[in-house]
């Protein structure tokens, strides 16, 4: 686990909210190894949904580099960005995200669209996704015909797909009572100890905190300590 | 699940909302190609007819009408192989049906005019009975006319010496046209002009326009010239020109149909515009976090733009499509009801211009929209800002 997965050097995200300026993250600097799977804490407006975001490749830093997989994202333009997207990172959101329109299958299939993956192998690769997360029996179901966890458990299927090696999670579970929240929690689990994914979760909840290998808090955008 | 299928998905979303903005596409496309179809009818006449054959009009109108003395100096023109004259008659059959009835000379006009076809008989029997009349195929058949019969025509133009609108005439001959083209034009019936010219209470050997016959290899604009050269600054200045000038500008006489049609399409079109863009630009901003997650997910602002002109266009193919298809049938239904008179043929022109509309209409109802959706950022859509 000594490979870094995630570098984050001297960061520093300033928004322009009016003509006010507001800087989220302050000269941060932060090292995520690969297999890792780290819980970021924090009150809110500490900033760590804006870190999620930059590791994630959703935003640019206002100064400061990060790097995921060796790789250099913050000098990339908005276009290659979208693609390393597509490639590196799959995406975990508190309200799932799911599209209406579509089934679990459908929903999970989508970033294979991406791919130049031939129609049956889009389809094989979606069923594993959906065996991994255990919801093969509800491949048809459209996201109203299901429960919160279950859709969680799809848009985690979705994540997985294409077989990123880093997941980023921002509040999985906010919107799950607590026995689902920890079934969820338990298959981050088993992603990141089986399948050896690397794991960046944002959480306010110590108990989900509590399954990540490490804790980070933050706040005021500075990296506060490091909790075993 | 391919990317056109999720197209169609999201397009379904509000399924009433879809299939109300689709009926309004579909009427829209149903009235474009009908109408497109009537503006074309009163082009389609024009088109056919060759340079062979020139019209000589009173230079002011052809409704004032110029001396029969013309006559023999137009044949003495350089070029001039046959002259012939016709007459508008200004037919009403029954109560209120108006006819297309000319008052000529028959065998001038049947020199003139091989694309007429007749027995030879016929044609002869109307040149020698004063009371004559030749009806077209089309105009016969409609109305059960057989040769033999005494036909009553009244003129909304010219009444008798006793001061009545109500003639008679016998029908002699039904004639067809050589091919297709002139087959539908047979919905016009013919009078000798001499009889007309007796019994009528106006005007004496005058008729409202001469047909000149070209000459193999003739010069057509160099005897248009000589033509109109010779009676400049005579009382009855002329103005000569090709078949397919006079007809189009014998249609304008009616009335600007392309400009009307061309309007009424306008405004058509530009609440269509209204429509469809309100769905669409409707349809985005619900969905501006799922647009948002598709970035999120690695499809580019390209992509994402391209889904939703795609959805436009989608929209608007499907509703243009539809709506032309039913034009056609109509414009068929239409036709055969109408014994062939009324020709509203939604043709491959017609389509060609829908198809082309479609398309021009996708960008503008998608493209503001489209542009909307590709300029999102992820981290401001996702979080609801």
């Amino acid at each position: 686990m000594s490979e870094s997965m995630v570098q984050v050097r001297n960061v520093t995200k300033t928004y322009e909210r009016g003509k006010q300026k507001v800087e989220v993250l302050q000269g941060l600097t932060l090292e995520i190894p690969k297999g890792d799977f780290v819980a970021l804490m924090g009150p809110s407006g500490s900033g760590k949904t804006t870190l999620l975001n930059l590791i994630g490749g959703l935003d640019q830093p206002t100064a400061g580099e990060v790097a995921v997989g060796g790789k250099r994202i913050d000098t990339l333009s908005s276009g290659e960005l979208a693609h390393w997207r597509a490639r590196n990172v799959g995406f975990v959101f508190q309200f799932y995200n799911l599209m209406p329109v579509l089934t679990a299958e459908g929903n999970v299939e989508l970033p294979l669209l991406l791919t130049r993956l031939s129609g049956a192998q889009r389809r094989k690769n979606v069923a594993v996704a959906l065996e991994v997360v255990g919801l093969s029996d509800r491949a048809r179901h459209k996201p109203r015909e299901l429960s919160g966890g279950q859709e969680q458990r799809v848009a985690i299927a979705r994540a997985l797909v294409s077989d990123p090696q880093l997941l980023v999670c921002d509040e999985p579970t906010g919107d799950l009572d607590r026995r689902t929240a920890d079934e969820i929690l338990g298959l981050l689990q088993v992603l990141n100890r089986e399948h050896g994914k690397t794991i960046v979760m944002v959480t306010h909840d110590p108990k989900a905190a509590g399954f990540a290998r490490r804790t980070l808090h933050l706040e005021k955008g500075q990296l506060l300590e490091q909790a075993a | 699940m391919t990317r056109a299928g999720f197209v169609i998905a999201n397009l379904f979303r509000k399924k009433t909302r879809t299939i109300l903005t689709l009926l309004s596409v579909i009427m829209s496309f149903l009235l474009f190609g009908l109408l497109q179809s009537v503006n074309h009818i009163f082009n389609a006449g024009a088109d056919f007819i060759g340079a062979t054959r020139l019209v000589t009009q009173a230079r002011v109108s052809f409704t004032q009408p110029l001396p029969l003395s013309m006559k023999p100096k137009l044949e003495s023109v350089p070029g001039v192989a046959r002259v012939t004259h016709s007459q508008w008659f200004g037919g009403v059959w029954q109560t209120n049906t108006p006819l297309f009835v000319f008052a000529l000379d028959a065998q001038s006009y049947h020199d003139t005019y091989p694309e007429w076809v007749m027995p030879e008989e016929q044609w002869r029997q109307f040149a020698q009975t004063r009371t004559a009349m030749v009806a077209g195929r089309q105009v016969a058949d409609k109305y059960g006319w057989k040769i033999g019969q005494k036909i009553p025509i009244s003129s909304n133009i010219y009444p008798q010496k006793n001061g009545s609108k109500a003639w008679a005439f016998d029908l002699v001959g039904i004639f067809d046209g050589k091919d297709e083209n002139w087959q539908r034009q047979t919905n016009q019936i013919f009078i000798n002009h001499d009889y007309f010219d007796e019994a009528n209470l106006f005007g004496k050997g005058r008729t409202n326009f001469f047909v000149l016959k070209l000459a193999p290899g003739a010069d057509a604009a160099a005897v248009t010239r000589i033509v109109d050269g010779m009676f400049e600054n005579s009382p009855d200045e002329t103005k000569t020109q090709t078949e397919k000038e006079f007809n189009l500008s014998f249609v304008k006489q009616i009335g600007d149909i392309g400009l009307i049609v061309r309007w009424i399409l306008f405004a058509v079109f530009f609440t269509l515009l209204l429509v469809v863009g309100n769905t669409m630009a409707q349809s985005v901003r619900e969905r501006v976090p799922e647009l948002a997650v598709l970035k999120t997910l690695g499809f580019t602002d390209g992509s994402v733009l391209g889904f939703v002109l795609a959805e436009a266009l989608a929209l608007c193919l499907v509703g243009g499509l539809i709506g032309l298809a039913l034009a056609t049938l109509m414009g068929n239904l239409v036709e055969k009801g109408s014994g062939g008179q009324f020709q509203l043929r939604v043709d491959t022109w017609v389509w060609s211009v829908g198809i082309a509309t479609i398309l021009v209409m996708s960008v503008a109802v998608g493209l503001l929209p489209a542009l909307r959706a590709r300029r999102l950022k992820i981290v401001d859509a996702l979080a609801g800002r």
